[in-house]
């Protein structure tokens, strides 16, 4: 794919006079656009976004017949196997195809090329062919269910995954590597735009913050998402073509599944949380109007979090037989991770210290997912010591815990994100009423579905169950409440998204005032991003310092 | 302040835009070397855990691998050639190393398959038997990938002035894909034949 095969580069003509001719391509894109390949990384970040949030509803959907299965002890609603089908598919879409691909993909592709003043992603049409494998995963997640579904839940655990529906489970398997090839391919194309692609007056130390976490988390997908693909391989193949790798009558072993899965799917839970912590560092000074406090701490700890994530995986297989000593380098080695994250938190912190703080929704959320993160970490503090995870292990506090890590910080930072990006992405902004109506009823719902989990798994609840103990009925009665009103607040939301998108109070190109690039362009973007790319000229949270310079580039100022 | 200054001032025909394909192989590269790791830890822990390692009736042979390896590690000089020669703007000499590179793959393509055909055992007789064929046959795969681009790369040779001295990175990329495939297989090598000898 050369940079001349690009249907934006109109033919290579060095006369400056003659350059004048790219404004007659259309300033914006048609709404049919956005249903074809198209390879503008812009586009390709609001397909990423819809696409995800689509699939968000589907497993909200699946996580609410949960709730409502577990209102009550008895399997009365769901059979166990329509439960544990419900359960994975829930499970793997809200990773594999709502956080990771709309904070990823989604902000990746729409906002990197923006902040580091590029005009597109590095290799434009690898990007949409990474965007186009995700529909098709999902469509075969959903196929899986014509086949009794993939029952195994999301970690698909041998000999469990070899037990239970076959075609269901390699279905399950297919979709997962399509995601995972889509995560490599996009993640190849952000390490090298970020490296490579960057405009000369953006110095390394004025690099926005969201790009080192998407620096960070690209180079971790790079190097765990093709493990995962080689145990998931390794699974398709005893599943379907008689091997026993995983079959230990046949000499097989399952243990080494859960290290080639969780080599994986633990530094999964940084990709789902890196890029938060981008959008976050964005957000926050923004509203809070002050410069950010400890940048490089900041952006230095996401490379740290990236480094340290690849060494803590065995903490999820303490109770898997594993001998004492790997228990040890693994618990404190998952300690340490709660260094870079705390340093993040404590900066975060030190940045509202007396700001002036603007309570938008974007905000809301920001401080919404601070103190909720902080519960989830401390949670999950707790369980990276061995001898208390063993107490706790496959009870309904890990479920407790995770959910506040990935709901209370992955999607509270992705609606964080989309009220602050949301007037830069459509022109308009979104309602401010229905924000804070949808932040209210997700942060109530958050706390009453996911704070009584924990309560439920010291008493010894365990997780994965259609059926419980009676004793257990009061509490899961809040979660299911909670739950119920987590799906009700979706509503306000997508009323205001689709309202907004179209009728919305006009933004101009920078309502929250913000120094980053990609509020130097107008709202949408052109479709080449900039008639002139922009030269930065300060750091891209230096408020307060000089109140008049304000970004003022527009193309009449560039011209 | 964000403004323009003249010199930048020409829109985007004269703006820089580096050739980012060769980095861009490079990392995807170094992703899926990560992939035979993953395969390359599975073997060793059964290796680490299996007594006879080996199983009895499973050995594999010595001499059509040991022939393919001096065939592909000795193909990873011959492409080089074939970047030299294009360097110095010789596309016929090019052509030639890319053509003995692309039959040298072939060759041990063949030698692979025959290898599989007199063993005398399939993939699903024990773990050593499944770990060998995934692991050779995936490896095959990727010979067959680098061949591919080899042949893309000799077709597109054919169109005059399609590569130069200095427009050659479609070549240079077939060219490190193939030492990729190369140096994946020296590690492959020793892992499954060497070692299972000791």
């Amino acid at each position: 794919m050369t940079q001349t095969e690009l249907p934006r580069n109109t033919p290579p003509d060095k006369n400056p006079q003659v350059a004048v001719t790219h404004t007659a391509h259309p300033k914006k894109w048609k709404w049919y656009d956005y249903f074809t390949f198209n390879i503008d990384h812009k586009v390709i970040g609001i397909q990423y976004l819809v696409t995800a949030f689509l699939f968000y509803l589907i497993g909200g959907l699946m996580a609410i017949a949960i709730r409502a299965e577990l209102a009550t002890p008895d399997a009365d609603i769901l059979d166990p196997n329509l439960y544990n089908a419900f359960m994975t598919n829930h499970g793997t879409i809200m990773i594999f195809l709502w956080i990771v691909p709309s904070a990823i993909g989604g902000f990746g592709n729409y906002l990197v090329p923006l902040m580091v003043g590029a005009r597109d992603m590095a290799f434009p049409k690898l990007n949409a062919i990474a965007f186009w494998l995700n529909p098709p995963a999902g469509l075969l997640l959903l196929l899986s269910f014509l086949f009794g579904g993939s029952q195994s839940g999301w970690t698909a655990y041998p000999p469990l995954s070899l037990v239970t529906a076959p075609v269901a489970q390699s279905l399950w398997i297919l979709a997962i590597v399509l995601v995972g090839t889509s995560s490599i391919l996009g993640s190849l194309n952000f390490v090298i735009t970020i490296l490579m692609m960057k405009v000369p007056s953006l110095k390394w130390d004025q690099l926005p913050l969201f790009c080192w976490a998407i620096l960070a988390t690209s180079v971790l997908a790079l190097l765990s998402t093709p493990v995962l693909a080689a145990g998931l391989v390794l699974l398709l193949f005893d599943l379907n073509f008689g091997t026993s790798f995983f079959k230990p009558d046949a000499g097989g072993n399952v243990v080494i599944y859960q290290h080639l899965f969780w080599f994986y799917s633990h530094p999964a839970v940084y990709l789902m949380i890196l890029p938060i912590f981008g959008i976050m560092s964005e957000v926050i000074p923004v509203h809070a109007r002050k410069p950010i406090f400890g940048y490089k701490a900041i952006a230095y700890s996401s490379v740290a979090i990236c480094v340290v994530g690849l060494f803590v995986w065995v903490h999820h297989m303490f109770t898997s037989g594993t001998p004492g000593w790997m228990r040890m380098f693994f618990t404190i080695s998952t300690l340490i991770v709660a260094v870079p994250t705390g340093v993040k938190i404590f900066a975060w912190v030190a940045t509202l210290w007396g700001g002036k703080i603007r309570f938008t929704s974007a905000m809301l959320f920001a401080i919404g997912l601070l103190s909720m993160f902080v519960m989830g970490g401390l949670s999950g503090v707790t369980m990276g010591t061995a001898p208390f995870d063993v107490h706790v292990h496959d009870t309904y506090y890990v479920v407790g815990h995770f959910h506040y890590v990935l709901f209370g910080g992955s999607v509270f930072g992705i609606y964080a994100g989309i009220y602050h990006w949301f007037p830069k992405m459509t022109g308009h902004k979104l309602n401010e009423f229905l924000g804070r109506t949808h932040f209210f009823l997700t942060f109530i719902g958050t706390n009453l579905t996911f704070l009584p989990m924990h309560e439920l798994g010291l008493q010894g609840m365990p997780r994965r169950v259609a059926m419980y103990d009676p004793q257990f009925t009061s509490l899961n009665e809040i979660c299911t409440i909670g739950a119920f009103i987590l799906g009700l607040s979706v509503i306000p939301f997508t009323i205001n998204i689709l309202w907004s998108w179209s009728r919305g109070e006009v933004a101009g190109d920078n309502p929250w005032r913000a120094l980053t690039l990609e509020w130097t362009t107008s709202s949408p973007p052109l479709i080449e991003n900039w008639e002139v790319l922009p030269v930065a000229t300060h750091g891209p949270y230096d408020y307060g310092h000089s109140p008049e310079a304000q970004p003022t580039a527009t193309p009449e100022v560039s011209a | 302040m964000t403004v323009a200054t003249p010199s930048e001032h020409h829109g985007h025909d004269a703006e820089h835009h580096p050739d980012l394909r060769v980095p861009g192989l490079l990392t995807f590269l170094i992703s899926e070397s990560l992939m035979f790791g993953g395969f390359f830890a599975t073997y060793l822990f059964f290796r680490q855990t299996t007594d006879v390692w080996p199983p009895e009736g499973t050995e594999v042979e010595l001499l059509v691998p040991t022939i393919n390896t001096i065939i592909l590690v000795s193909s990873s000089f011959v492409i080089h050639f074939g970047e030299m020669a294009i360097k110095k703007n010789n596309v016929a000499g090019m052509q030639w190393w890319y053509k003995v590179t692309a039959v040298m793959g072939a060759m041990f393509l063949l030698g692979q398959v025959y290898e599989y055909l007199t063993l005398g055992y399939g993939m699903t007789a024990n773990v050593f038997a499944n770990c060998f064929y995934i692991m050779t046959g995936f490896h095959g795969l990727h010979v067959f990938v680098g061949l591919l681009l080899i042949l893309g790369v000799l077709k597109r040779s054919q169109r005059p002035g399609h590569y130069s001295a200095t427009k050659h990175t479609g070549i240079e990329m077939a060219e490190i894909y193939w030492h990729f495939v190369d140096i994946i297989w020296i590690v492959l090598f020793t892992l499954l034949y060497v070692l299972t000898q000791f």
